[in-house]
Order: structure tokens, then sequence, then C-alpha cells
């Protein structure tokens, strides 16, 4: 089977999952519930103004008629009107829709890379107390509710330590006022968290000249003076940083939705900063508690690999450890693990709900929750239906790079 | 000075259920540029012994006693940095099944630069491709299909390139742990002379570990003859051929079938190998030995040299 | 009555012994067992051991919320209430609501996925079409979904947690059957002519049970986690009983002012009563089908 042709069949399986995911959220929110309206209004409005919004939603209709037309709908991106401002739902998904992007890249990542190198370090001392304690994180994070994590997180780290921001996707005095977001005004530096910053940031720079002076076994000199003089560099980066974080308050010109991308189209150090700031608590969330399967993924997978005969032939060459746990048997279990990432999309998704609630990441999910509240059931079938197709999308996209990554299915 | 020297190396692998003596007090030397045939049945621990010559028993194995020599450098003594540099540089391997001894997921040309960077950190990568390409070619590859992935290759040519990366470092020291046994027996003869070929160009001792006396009989110097982890007789080929003094390697030799004789009667040696988990006392070829003798179920035969040269395990002989 | 009692007894004890003797998995299952069998009979007896009535406003005098102290060891929320107690009997709504979605998916997967299995052609194929769709869907945002649709409440919680994870029954008892229905002995009994009920019943059945044993005790687990995060997105049952995921949402306005305990309590018992089911499954998974040790 040729790789179009291949494309082409993956492409047409996915149709009906896609028609079907749609008709079940059209019978979830539309039918199964009578009428919306009246849940809407928990029968508190007049006669008139349900019948009003049931015009203007085109909710009178015979329902294959709303079926029909909320499937048109879709097709051009339309995917009606709030019950709480008549206003079209598409263009706040869509606004929306970039911070859950941004959370669920930088989450996957986290999960990716955490779940990996715990895997790997799991396989590789088989049967051990680091396998087995490694065996039970995986196992105990998995068990954690998103939240309740989160809010720990946000406890230690924003609250008490006040090291990292608890709320929010980016300073408000740096957004332009949107009628939404309080504007503050520029705030007075707090000097606590930044000192804090220091002892992870000296212990990290330590460890790493530490590791690299050791295995490349040099001597102090003319290397040591390097690790030194970038240490330094770190150190005048971070000064840079406090003395640009007030002036240079301008406000953050939004293009991709993606603040971490957009501050560095700006080219702007502290607003990338800033950004990543933000987007840190949410995504060690959210990835930490997917990191689990990933862990448990890449631990079996590295078992079965280990004991192969490439990795015994790539080591009987004198290959280094790293090169063969990481070049040849790691490579080769990758291919699950991209698969999990696929299939893991929609517990992420799901996942980002809460984490998004629970930092008020203004993301789909917060928007979910909102409408929720709101009673506003179009709003929430709309936020539905886009998370059905991005999940039908997301999984599609993967086994095609399944396909191209692949050497022996690629042709 | 001798090129390799193994002194009653013992290998163990600790099982659930006890643990299992995979090499039993073994001890040979090997002269430089010397091939030498190891012979066993499977599981008679001959690939155990290949792999723990550059420290590579695989888990839960452990080498228990013993001394390891390579030129001179003591193997159990070595770093774990020492050994990678002395892996693939002064001691190279070729595996059995050639089909799963490539990463499928790299390119050939991925494989040798690797290998060669190891190594040699300081060549570039052309150079490294250079290398390779030549090495390709002493192995009858040609050197435009570098850039393949293992699995374009049929089964043969992926031995050839097994070689061909066993021997880009020139290795004073080839290991073949039944480099043929996965493939036709036309492309088995090939591989073969292939190997015994490239040991005189590069000058190299070459071990020849297999199952099957008769195709090292003619083609090795020294033949190693291996039974349930122990030691049985260690001979030059000519001698082993036509003064075989154990009754497992003259049951091995009646074994084998001969053209020139025509009504040559062939006999396989009865009964089947001991449970490793719980070896037969004394000599561990006794239960199935013809000769045996109350003494051999008591206790274990010493290692004998009865011709110059000529080692043997067994109480029979005389010295 | 006491007779069986004690032959229940005197069968789960060795029971229990040889499954230390299983190695890890075994132990996984006894410390997930105990953990959960600890955690339910707290809950059951809640009431009488709370040292406060949980739902009572007020216990402690304003300020509130206090820390932790000797009156109150776990601290009271904003509403004065005694952390303790509630934490005590708080588990009642996450267990009633876990174990009937259970049971839903229970009644509904199975028949379903016997069904198709074994009606075979159309039938199993748009079942296993509807399914896939189910699966395929983000479980949360389904449940939050026809949560929010049904309005609070046990029962409707419970129904829109089993429409998640009705498709893994499916799955698991369709993908047995298809093996089992191949295997010689199953082939012997059809070739003796046993009518296909009797099949159906007496040798496939049978060996569906233990996958499905496994696939419930992690979708017990897995039942909570949802529990909770619906309560959390404000789907939750109600405020006059006590809940775990209730406490922890209200704690969520707290925690600007640093009030750790009233979130840290109510949390550790959901993760701990989650961790109990996911280690008996992962246990049982284990030991049902052992992989190869190295």
């Amino acid at each position: 089977m040729g790789l179009r042709t291949y494309i082409i069949t993956r492409i047409l399986l996915t149709l009906p999952m896609i028609m079907l995911l749609l008709s079940i959220v059209f019978l979830i929110i539309r039918v199964m519930p009578g009428d919306p309206v009246l849940l809407h209004f928990e029968k508190k409005a007049s006669e008139e103004a349900m019948a009003e919004m049931r015009r203007i939603l085109g909710l009178d209709k015979p329902l294959y008629i709303q079926y029909f037309e909320y499937l048109v709908g879709l097709l051009r991106g339309d995917l009606g009107k709030s019950m709480q401002d008549f206003s079209p739902i598409s263009d706040q998904i869509f606004s929306a829709f970039p911070a859950t992007l941004e959370l669920a890249i930088s989450s996957t990542l986290v999960a990716v890379i955490v779940g990996v190198l715990l895997g790997v370090k799991a396989s590789q001392s088989y049967n051990s107390l680091w396998d087995h304690s490694i065996r039970t994180l995986g196992i105990a994070v998995y068990a954690t509710p998103i939240f309740f994590l989160g809010m720990v997180l946000q406890l230690v780290f924003a609250i008490n330590l006040r090291m990292l921001p608890a709320n929010g996707r980016f300073p408000p005095f740096l957004l332009e006022p949107n009628g939404l977001t309080l504007q503050l005004g520029i705030q007075t530096p707090d000097l606590v968290p930044i000192v804090l910053w220091f002892v992870p940031i000296g212990f990290a720079s330590l460890a790493i000249c530490i590791t690299v002076l050791k295995r490349k076994r040099l001597r102090f000199w003319p290397n040591g003076l390097i690790a030194v003089l970038s240490t330094l560099l770190v150190g005048w980066v971070i000064c840079m940083y406090l003395a640009w974080y007030f002036p240079s308050a301008r406000t953050l010109h939004i293009k991709t939705g993606l603040y971490t991308v957009d501050s560095l189209m700006e080219g702007s150090p502290l607003k990338f900063v800033e950004s990543i700031r933000y987007l840190f608590l949410p995504s060690i969330t959210l990835g930490l508690v997917l990191s689990g399967v990933f862990t448990r993924l890449t631990r079996s997978n590295m078992l079965e690999t280990l004991r192969l005969d490439f990795v015994t032939a790539a080591r009987a060459r004198g290959l280094k450890e790293g090169a063969v746990i990481y070049g040849y048997a790691l490579r080769n279990a990758f291919l699950p693990i991209l698969t999990m990432m696929g299939l893991q999309f929609a517990t992420l998704l799901g996942g980002a709900i809460l984490t998004e609630t629970t930092f008020s990441w203004p993301g789909l999910g917060r928007y979910l929750v909102d409408r929720i509240n709101f009673r506003d059931y179009t709003a929430i079938q709309g936020a539905v239906v886009y998370f059905a197709v991005i999940v039908a999308a997301v999984n599609l996209i993967i086994d095609l790079l399944y396909a191209f990554l692949d050497p022996r299915i690629r042709l | 000075m001798p090129l390799l020297e193994v002194n009653s190396l013992t290998v163990d692998y600790q099982t659930r259920r006890g643990s299992i003596r995979a090499v039993d007090d073994m001890s040979f030397t090997l002269k430089k540029g010397e091939m030498m045939g190891l012979v066993g049945e499977s599981g008679s621990g001959k690939s155990t012994l290949g792999l723990s010559i550059v420290r590579l028993v695989p888990s839960p194995g452990i080498i228990v006693a013993g001394h390891l020599e390579i030129d001179g450098i003591s193997l159990l003594d070595a770093s774990e940095e020492e050994m990678r540099s002395i892996r693939g540089k002064k001691a190279a391997f070729v595996f059995q099944d050639p089909m799963t001894s490539l990463s499928p997921v790299k390119r050939i040309s991925a494989h040798f630069v690797e290998l060669i960077r190891a190594h040699e950190p300081r060549i570039g990568k052309e150079q490294a491709l250079l290398r390779a390409k030549a090495t390709l070619m002493d192995v009858g590859i040609l050197p435009e299909r570098i850039d393949d992935y293992p699995h374009q290759f049929s089964g043969g040519m992926r031995q050839r390139i097994m070689i061909a990366l066993a021997i880009t470092l020139n290795p004073a020291l080839l290991i073949a742990d039944e480099p043929t046994t996965a493939l036709d027996v036309i492309v088995q003869s090939k591989i073969l002379d292939l190997m015994k070929g490239l040991r005189e160009k590069y000058k190299m001792a070459l071990i020849l570990i297999t199952h099957d006396l008769s195709i090292v009989l003619e083609r090795c110097d020294k033949i190693l003859v291996m039974y349930a982890g122990s030691f049985v007789e260690y001979a030059d080929s000519m001698e082993l051929h036509t003064n075989p003094m154990h009754p497992y390697t003259q049951g091995l030799l009646r074994s084998i079938p001969n053209v020139e004789l025509a009504d040559q009667k062939l006999e396989a040696i009865s009964g089947s190998p001991p449970d490793m988990l719980s070896p037969p006392d004394g000599c561990r070829f006794q239960p199935r030995c013809v000769n045996a003798q109350e003494r051999c179920r008591m206790e274990r035969p010493p290692i004998l040299e009865p011709e110059p040269g000529h080692f043997v395990r067994c109480f029979e002989v005389k010295e | 009555m006491i007779k069986t009692r004690k032959a229940i007894l005197t069968r789960l004890i060795p029971s229990l012994t040889s499954l230390a003797k299983r190695g890890s998995a075994g132990w996984m299952v006894i410390i997930g067992l105990f953990i959960s069998v600890t955690i339910i009979s707290m809950t059951i007896l809640g009431p009488w051991i709370s040292p406060h009535d949980p739902t009572a406003k007020l216990v402690n005098p304003p300020p509130n919320p206090s820390p932790p102290s000797l009156d109150f060891p776990m601290g009271t929320n904003l509403l004065g209430q005694d952390m303790l107690s509630r934490v005590l009997s708080g588990g009642s709504i996450m267990l009633q609501v876990a174990f009937l979605s259970v049971l839903f998916c229970f009644i509904i997967g199975v028949p379903i996925g016997l069904l198709s299995s074994y009606a075979g052609g159309i039938v199993d194929k748009t079942f296993t079409l509807v399914m896939d769709s189910f699966y395929a869907f983000p479980g949360l945002v389904l449940a939050i979904a026809i949560a929010a649709m049904m309005g609070r409440g046990v029962v409707n919680m419970a129904l829109s947690i089993a429409v998640v994870y009705v498709p893994s029954y499916f799955r698991i008892v369709r993908s047995q059957v298809l093996t089992i229905r191949e295997l010689p002995y199953t082939e012997a009994a059809r070739a003796a002519g046993a009518k296909g009920r009797t099949i159906l019943l007496h040798y496939v059945l049978p060996n569906v049970v233990p996958s499905i044993v496994v696939v419930a005790t992690v979708n017990f687990a897995d039942a909570i986690l949802t529990a909770a995060g619906l309560t959390f997105v404000g789907l939750g049952v109600g405020i006059d009983v006590p809940d775990w995921g209730w406490d922890l949402t209200k704690g969520r306005a707290l925690l600007p002012s640093g009030a750790w305990w009233v979130i840290t309590f109510p949390g550790l018992m959901i993760v701990l009563l989650a961790l109990g089911f996911t280690f008996i499954g992962e246990g049982l998974s284990e030991l049902l089908n052992p992989r190869l040790e190295q």
C-alpha cells in the first residue's frame, strides 16, 4: 500500500466517526433535554422572551431541520449564537483556542519529557528500588485529581514562595485592556520571588558545571573559567531583566494568540519570560498528571527493546551508554509513544478543562465551564463540538505522522 | 604474548529458581591472527563465553570469577569507560541474527558514523563515511547503498554489513557468534569464506562460535569444544580431527557426514544435555559417556595436556 | 449463616497470604484492598465517629477558616465547619457515584459487547463504530456535557460518567469473546452440540469476567476522579452533604489566604481512594496476564 492510498483511506475512515461525534453532541444537548431554552431560564422567564430566543437561535424549527442547519453551519465554521448575548460562538471559541493550544503543547512536552526520562531510568534499573519508586509515582500521579495537584502547586510556589503567578496568562498591565481584565497599572517589584529564583537556578547551573567538568575530565582551567563566565552571564541577564521589567511595560501585540510566540515575534525577552512564568505551573500540573502513562509505556517498551539484538550489538560496538539507550533503544521504542500521544490527547483536553479552571487560564476549558455556569447551552454545544473535532483531527495527524516516521511504512 | 587470555572464567545466571553456571572454569589462550572455532551444542554456554570476553553478559548473568586479558589489558579490572573503548576497537562482535542486529530506524550510514565517532571523536562525518564505504566494498556491498535502511537488504547482505561494522576500526579480535546459522546454506559458506579472507587482509584473530563442528574443522587453526558450560577439549584443528581424545569430541566427529566415505555409518551421541539448574556431579558429560566410570561420577576431571598444545578435560587420557 | 461466614473468612485469609507470595503484583492488590476497605469503612462509620456534625456551621467561633488546632485537628473551613468530620464522612457521594457508574457500565457495556460480538456482521460493525466514537471523545468533556444537561443528583452524575466508560467494557468483552470463541475447548463444546446460549453462559462469560473485574476496578478509580472533576466545574451534587470534591472546589477561593488545610485533607483522601482502586486494578491485571520475566 502506497503512502498516498494510506493517507486517503485514513482520512475517509475519520469522516463517519466525526459525523457520529457531531450527532452524539446534537443528541445530548438538543434532543435529550427536550428544550434547552426552558433549561436556560429555569422556567423563570416569560413565554414571549423564550419564544423570542427560540426564534433568534432557530430552535423553533423541527428537529431534523435544526440538525441539518447545525451540520451546514459547522461546514462553514459557524457554531451558532450564544444564549447569553446572541453573539457568534465561533468568534469566542477561536479567541479562546490559542490559550488552550499553548497549554496543550507545553504540557505534552512536560509529560513526554518527564515520562520518557523516568521510564528510561526505570527500565535501566529493572526491579530495583528506582524502578519500584518510579512505577509507584506513575500510578500516584494517575490517581491525583488534576485540580488538587494544581492547587497544591499554586499554594506552594505562587502563594507561599511567590515565585510564580497563581492565576491568569499574562501580567494584566502588559495586555490591551478589553473590559474584562482589571487594569492594575504598573506594580512595584516584589523582591522575594526574584531572590528565591536564584536558589534553583544556582543549583542547576552548579550541577551542570560539575557534570560537564566531570564528564569531560577537564581541569578548572580553562573550562571552569567558561563556567564562571556563563554564570556571570546568567546573572547579568537576570539584572537586565529586572531593569527592563518596569520601564518597558508596553502591552503585548497579539498576533498568533500564543503569547510565547507573540512575545518572541516582538523580540521582547521580558514578555517571553513572563509568558513562560505564567505558563509554568499550569503546564507542569497537566504534564505531571499525564506523564504517568508515558512513564509506564516507555518503561515496558524499553524493557522489550533493550533485550533486542541491535541494542547488544550497539553496545558491542563500544557506543556510549547514552547513545545506546537514547539513540538505539528509545528511538525504536518511540513510535508507540507517539501513538500514545494521540490517544492521550482526549485525556489532555479533559485535563485542560480542570487545569484552566484552577489557574483561571482563559482557554476553551474555562470558556466551557463559564458557559455551564450561565446555562448557555448553545455555547456548551459549540465548545463540545469543537473539542470533539480537534481530538479527531489530532488523532488523524498523529496517524499520518506515524506513517512518515516509520521507515518500514514509508515507501 | 598471546592476544587473548582467558583464565578460569566462570559466569553465573541468577534466576528465580536458582543460579545457573553457564560458563564453568573456562581457560584458553589465542595468539594474534589465529582463527579459533568454538564448538558446542545450543545452551552449552558458548555465546555467553563470547559475550563475556567483552563483558556484555546479558542480565541476570554475572562474571563471578576468573581472569580476562586482551593485549595485556586486564578486562575484569577495567572501568566501564575503558571497556567501551575496547569494544568495537580491539574486540568486535558479529551476531547470529542479521535481521535484528541493525536498528530498523537508522540508515546504514548512521550506524557507521556513530561507531567511528564513538571511538575517534575527532573524525568528521564526511571522512567517517569515506571509511565506511571502503569497508563496505571489502565485504561486497555497493557503497552507494550506504544511505539505505536495514529493511532494504537481504539477510546475507545484512550480515555482510554487520561484518563491515565489526571490522571498520580494524580490531585485533573478531568474535562471530553463529554468524551464518540464520542464513541459507549457499550464503553461509560465502560469508564464512569472506570472513576468512578478511581475517588475512585485516590481520585479526577470529573466534567463530558455532554448533556445527564441520564448518570450522577445515577453516580454523584451533578448535575449542564446550559441553554444558564446561571445557572439553582444545587443540589445533588437524590434531583434533585426527586424534580426538575426549569421548564427546569423538562422538561429535562421528556424527559428521563425510562425502569421501560412501558407507560411513553416522552415529549420534545418545542422551541429551543436562538440566543446567541441577548439573550432574563429577564430569558434566558422564551420564552420556560410553566410558564413564565410578570416578567420573565422584569428581571433576582436571584439564590435562597429554600432547603439547592439546588440552583435554577427561580422566581417560594419560599425560 | 455463621458457618458460611467463617468459611468465607477462612478462605479469604489463605487467599490473601497466597497473594503475598505472588510478588509485587500480589502486594499491590493487598495494599490497594487495605486502602480502599479502610476508606470505605471510614465513610460508612463517618456519622458515628465524627467529633462534630460535618454540616453544622460555625462549630468553631469566628475567625474562620482557622488552621488545625487541638480542637479541630484538620482546621475549619470558611463556614466554620469541622474539616475532620467532613473528611471522615465526605467520601459517601463519590463512592455512591463510582459504584453506581461501574454498575451502569456493567449493565450496559457487557450485554452490548456480548451481543455485538456474537451477532457479528452489520450489527457488530455499527456497535463498534458507535462505541469507538464515544471512546474517541474526550471523556471529561462528554461527561460534562451530559451532566450539564441532566442536572444535579447522584444518579445523573453516575450515568454521565458511565457513558464515558461503557466503550471500555464493550471493547474488552468483545475482544475477549472473539478470542475465547476460537479456543479449542469452546470449539469442542460446539462440536459436541452445545447451544449458543450454553456456550455463552458456561464457556465465554466465566472467562470474560476476570478481565471485566480489572476494567471495573480501574474504572472505579477513574469514576472517582471524574466525579471530583464534575464537582470542580460546578456540576456537583449538592451543598448540604459533606463531599471531598465540594470541599476542594470551595477551598480554591480560600487559597490566596494560604488556608492549605481546607484543600489538603479532602484532596489527599481522593488521591488515596483512587490510588487504592488503581493498585487493585494494576495488581490484578498483572496477576491475570503475567508478563515475561526478564
